[in-house]
């Protein structure tokens, strides 16, 4: 694997990732895991998580945890440039042009359905990780049985409270993550 | 001014934060200002607290503000992450951190499913059938049929563009009729 491989590749998905940090999550997992088999789905988890509760922006560091897994220091750096550059070049002549100009409607419509689109993906990622959760499996056709009801419980506890009572996620981590030292040590 | 772009590392409250400093305290910008590149930044891909430091920066020391900026938000996680990449083996090994991971993942797939049900309801609110068909179109092509989450995005825009055209075309029709 060479760094400029993976600057193409990150390049790729900074460009495709609307609608914010969240949209990285099923694009990575396109390149690294389906197309490139460079890391497992089940590392690929622990990675997002990991992401989660260290502070910045989740792309950037969901790909530079992806970089230095696969070359160090060298692909960190790599893998974040190629992941936030097609973003900063792109708000920048969007900011440049929108200075002077009124609103383009076809642009305006053309990020409306990105938007949903990216929805219905990051959809299909948080299903693949619930699968992999619940199940140990990342294709809904390997489900043998039942596995994991402690995770099951967990969830659903964190997913009311963020719901209902609007709990900050970072509380939500800490919970969880305080829930798993309980269940499973 | 430089040394003030570098502090602002974190990602969460970005936009809070540069209002805080940067128009509050230091009168750099103005509110209407910041609002209009959050706009910007959130309409561009890739990370809106990446987006929105770079161009605060750009706005006010032009080129060598962009940069820094740049520099600023990127350093302190890619040293952070890279620390914790290197070392996951180990980290991953300790019985510990193993059962606190495997609660945590419970709770970021929580958040993530919490996530999406607010975009679902913000694009919901905008009462646009052709965007809410989108939503379950792409969960099914992707997570049901595996299709490359790039072809589906491409795939997307073109008929976005299309629907567009259509629809500006009518009511164009419909304003001349009237």
């Amino acid at each position: 694997m060479s760094l400029l491989k993976l600057l193409i590749d990150f390049l790729q998905i900074g460009t495709l990732s609307f609608g914010g940090g969240y949209a990285v999550i099923p694009l990575i997992q396109q390149v690294v895991i389906d197309t490139n088999g460079w890391l497992t789905m089940g590392e690929y988890t622990d990675i997002i998580t990991i992401s989660q509760m260290t502070p910045g922006p989740l792309a950037v560091n969901t790909s530079t945890f992806v970089g230095a897994r696969l070359a160090e220091l060298p692909g960190a750096i790599t893998a974040t440039l190629g992941c936030v550059l097609p973003g900063v070049l792109i708000s920048f002549v969007l900011y440049q042009f929108f200075r002077k100009k009124s609103e383009n409607l076809i642009v305006g419509d053309v990020l409306q359905s990105l938007k949903a689109a990216t929805a219905g993906l990051i959809a299909a990622a948080a299903a693949t990780i619930l699968l992999l959760l619940f199940f140990g499996v990342t294709d809904i056709g390997a489900i043998q049985s039942f596995g994991n009801y402690p995770a099951l419980v967990v969830f659903a506890v964190c997913l009311i409270c963020l719901r209902k009572f609007k709990w900050n996620p970072l509380i939500i981590i800490g919970a969880s993550g305080a829930a798993g030292l309980l269940l499973y040590l | 001014m430089y040394i003030s772009a570098f502090t602002f590392g974190g990602g969460y409250v970005v936009i809070p934060m540069v209002r805080k400093s940067f128009v509050q305290k230091k009168k750099l910008m103005t509110e209407p200002e910041l609002m209009k590149i959050a706009a910007m930044a959130q309409s561009s891909p890739g990370a809106i607290a990446v987006n929105t430091s770079t161009l605060v920066g750009y706005r006010i020391d032009g080129m060598p503000g962009m940069i820094a900026s740049l520099v600023g938000t990127l350093v302190p996680p890619i040293i952070l992450l890279t620390i914790i990449a290197v070392n996951y083996a180990a980290f991953r090994d300790n019985q510990i951190v193993a059962a606190v991971m495997q609660g945590m993942e419970a709770g970021v797939a929580a958040i993530i499913v919490d996530f999406v049900i607010d975009m679902c309801k913000a694009v919901a609110k905008e009462k646009k059938l052709f965007c809410i068909v989108l939503i379950p179109a792409t969960f099914i092509a992707s997570f049901l049929f595996s299709i490359n989450v790039a072809l589906i995005l491409i795939a997307c825009v073109l008929a976005a563009i299309v629907e567009s055209a259509i629809r500006h075309r009518k009511r164009k029709v419909r304003n001349e009729l009237t």
